[in-house]
């Protein structure tokens, strides 16, 4: 299939696959089963420009958009969707800078994080602030020249390893969900810590710790946006993220079609490979078909997204939904092509079903998302 | 400091076509890759240059289609590209292929140190680097496996051997041929990708480099390849069995027989 890519954008995606392949699936399972942090994957990543892929030249990268971020995570997620998320995890966490900072802002952390020196993450969730993200009870109390942070942020991408953090916390608790303002707070600022790295089904590769402020005080040129941007700030930057979970989705399901494919055509019994079976047959067929129509979907809605378009919220949930969900179901069937070995540690489809499982579940659950789908469709229907 | 690093063009696959005629391997059909050794000897060549300064270049002689690998080259930070092609270079033995290198780096001229990977993956005869040190006068040191110093007319490097390593010392211009062990090969970068598209590879035929044809290509290599072929395994052992005496009997029968051995 032609996906109409330009020259940079698949120079981009074959960099990025060669790193996969050379690079990222020797170790997959190893780290997977460590819960390596991939320091030595990033390098790689820096190395060849591709960390900035999404960034502003001006400010060191490749003047990419959503496409070039997405290309890069399907094609590492292939290999490893926990890898890929070091790479996917940063730019959740500059995107809140990429849109909303000021020059100044943008100069003094974006060339460090398009270089790959710097790791960003993104802190919005709390024990209490999931799906609801109106319950966020972490407070940024202004004072004189400063902010003071305290609260603790759960589950946080890149958590301990980033350097940059954007953090979304309360200034007015009156105004609800318009009472939020987003900050950058860098790591090393006293008054943060990390509590506990948790211990997850997968993406185990990745990073996943509790940021905890206690008196954290930041300068008040931390601020992104304005007072009150907090909840604006979180949702733009997911309308633009979510395409990077549809395209980690989408490397993962892409993976494991390969593996199940391959080993479809080694595998034999009854005297023949299990690629003859008609029943074997029809489910790689209906895999491949799925990732198709994820890859169509999501290309096109990073397309969409970077030509400027307002309306993305919806486009964006869909992409991600529909990935996630189709990942969930090929890595399954991947599994069940392989039998027992691919139950077993030592074959990677395992591992991707672990990992596919998280894609429906963050930066906005699946249902979260036809939420947002559908009461986008009404609100356009009644428009019209 | 100023770096000359040659590379070959070999075969990408092991699916290789010999010419009948001439009995050399047919390149322009096969899928060529950049000699893996010689990815050493760029890496090594850049990682000189990015340590002391100066500039990069990558020569080869070749086919026309070796200036696409060429570019390879400058994505990963190498600075310039020359190509050697001409029919008269076609058939060059190691003999015929240190000269012409040696007349195109006379053209490029001005180097510091020259370097070479240990061999090629589909000659595997490791004589170039050597001969062309000496078709250019210089000294040379092979397999080198860490370059310990490097400045101004001065080399020490360390030179593996079967049991351990020698440290040598040389003055500069010199030539080295590296091993894998000296480095690991950088991935191309996007910007340096980029930059390879645009760049144009410098082609030189033997005229440029004002090479003697008579010592070029088939006319300058004393070694004719009389005969390729690939050998065939058609010998059938035969397993003795028996306790060992009847063993030594039976052999004995048959050595016998044959008139290998005879009794007294």
């Amino acid at each position: 299939m032609n996906y109409f890519l330009t020259e940079e954008q698949e120079m981009i995606k074959e960099l990025a696959a060669r790193i996969a392949d050379e690079k990222i699936a020797p170790v997959a399972l190893e780290y997977d089963r460590e819960g390596k942090f991939p320091r030595d994957i990033i390098k790689y990543l820096a190395d060849s420009d591709l960390c900035g892929v999404y960034i502003e030249e001006k400010y060191g990268g490749l003047g990419g958009g959503v496409l070039e971020m997405a290309l890069v995570v399907e094609e590492l997620s292939r290999a490893c969707g926990g890898i890929a998320l070091a790479f996917a995890g940063t730019g959740l966490g500059a995107f809140p800078i990429i849109l909303f900072g000021t020059d100044e802002q943008k100069n003094k952390y974006l060339p460090d994080i398009a270089a790959g020196k710097k790791l960003a993450a993104f802190a919005l969730t709390e024990a209490d602030a999931g799906s609801d993200a109106a319950g966020i009870r972490t407070t940024a109390v202004a004072d004189g020249d400063h902010y003071i942070l305290n609260g603790t942020k759960q589950w946080i991408t890149n958590g301990a390893e980033a350097d940059i953090y954007t953090v979304i916390a309360c200034t007015n608790r009156s105004k609800g969900a318009r009472g939020f303002s987003a900050f950058i707070v860098e790591k090393g600022t006293p008054g943060l810590s990390f509590g506990k790295k948790e211990d997850k089904m997968g993406i185990r590769a990745s990073s996943t710790c509790e940021l905890i402020f206690e008196e954290c005080r930041i300068p008040k040129e931390n601020l992104l946006a304005r007072e009150g941007m907090g909840f604006i700030v979180a949702m733009k930057t997911l309308d633009r993220t979510r395409p990077g979970v549809a395209a980690q989705a989408l490397g993962i399901a892409t993976g494991a079609f390969n593996a199940a494919l391959k080993y479809s055509k080694e595998r034999e019994q009854f005297g023949q490979p299990i690629s003859s079976f008609q029943a074997v047959q029809h489910m790689l067929a209906d895999m491949a078909i799925q990732i198709e129509a994820v890859r169509c979907l999501v290309y096109q809605t990073c397309r969409h997204i970077d030509s400027g378009a307002k309306n993305i919220s919806k486009e964006a949930a869909m992409a991600k939904v529909f990935a996630s969900d189709t990942a969930m179901r090929v890595t399954t069937d991947a599994v069940q092509i392989m039998g027992g070995y691919g139950y077993m540690k030592e074959y990677p489809v395992e591992k991707m079903m672990r990992d596919a499982k998280i894609t429906q579940i963050y930066e906005g659950t699946n249902q979260i998302q036809r939420n947002v789908i559908a009461l986008e469709l009404i609100k356009e229907s009644t428009r019209e | 400091m100023n770096i000359i690093v040659c590379v070959k063009q070999v075969p990408g696959t092991t699916d290789v076509k010999i010419n009948k005629e001439t009995n050399t391997i047919i390149r322009d059909e096969a899928d060529i890759i950049i000699n893996p050794f010689d990815e050493y000897a760029i890496e090594e060549g850049v990682r000189i240059k990015e340590k002391v300064g100066g500039s990069v270049t990558v020569i080869s002689m070749g086919i026309p289609k070796t200036a696409e690998l060429l570019r390879e080259a400058i994505a990963v930070g190498v600075d310039d590209a020359v190509l050697l092609t001409d029919k008269a270079f076609a058939g060059s033995d190691t003999l015929a292929t240190s000269y012409a290198l040696s007349m195109g780096i006379k053209k490029i001229g001005g180097y510091d140190l020259i370097v070479c990977g240990k061999q090629a993956t589909d000659g595997d005869t490791a004589q170039v680097g050597p001969s062309l040190a000496e078709k250019l006068g210089v000294p040379h040191t092979t397999n080198v496996r860490k370059i310990e110093e490097i400045k101004e007319g001065y080399i020490r490097c360390q030179r593996m051997t079967d049991d351990g390593f020698e440290v040598v010392e040389m003055p500069l211009p010199a030539v080295i041929t590296v091993v894998k062990e000296i480095n690991e090969p950088r991935l191309p970068s996007i910007k340096g990708k980029l930059k390879s598209k645009k760049y144009e590879v410098k082609i030189f035929n033997a005229d440029d480099i004002g090479a003697d044809k008579s010592l070029c290509g088939l006319n300058g290599s004393p070694t004719q390849v009389i005969k390729t072929f690939t050998p065939v395994h058609d010998i059938n052992g035969e397993i003795i069995e028996g306790t060992a005496g009847e063993q030594a009997k039976n052999l004995a029968d048959k050595l016998l027989a044959m008139q290998f051995v005879k009794c007294k």
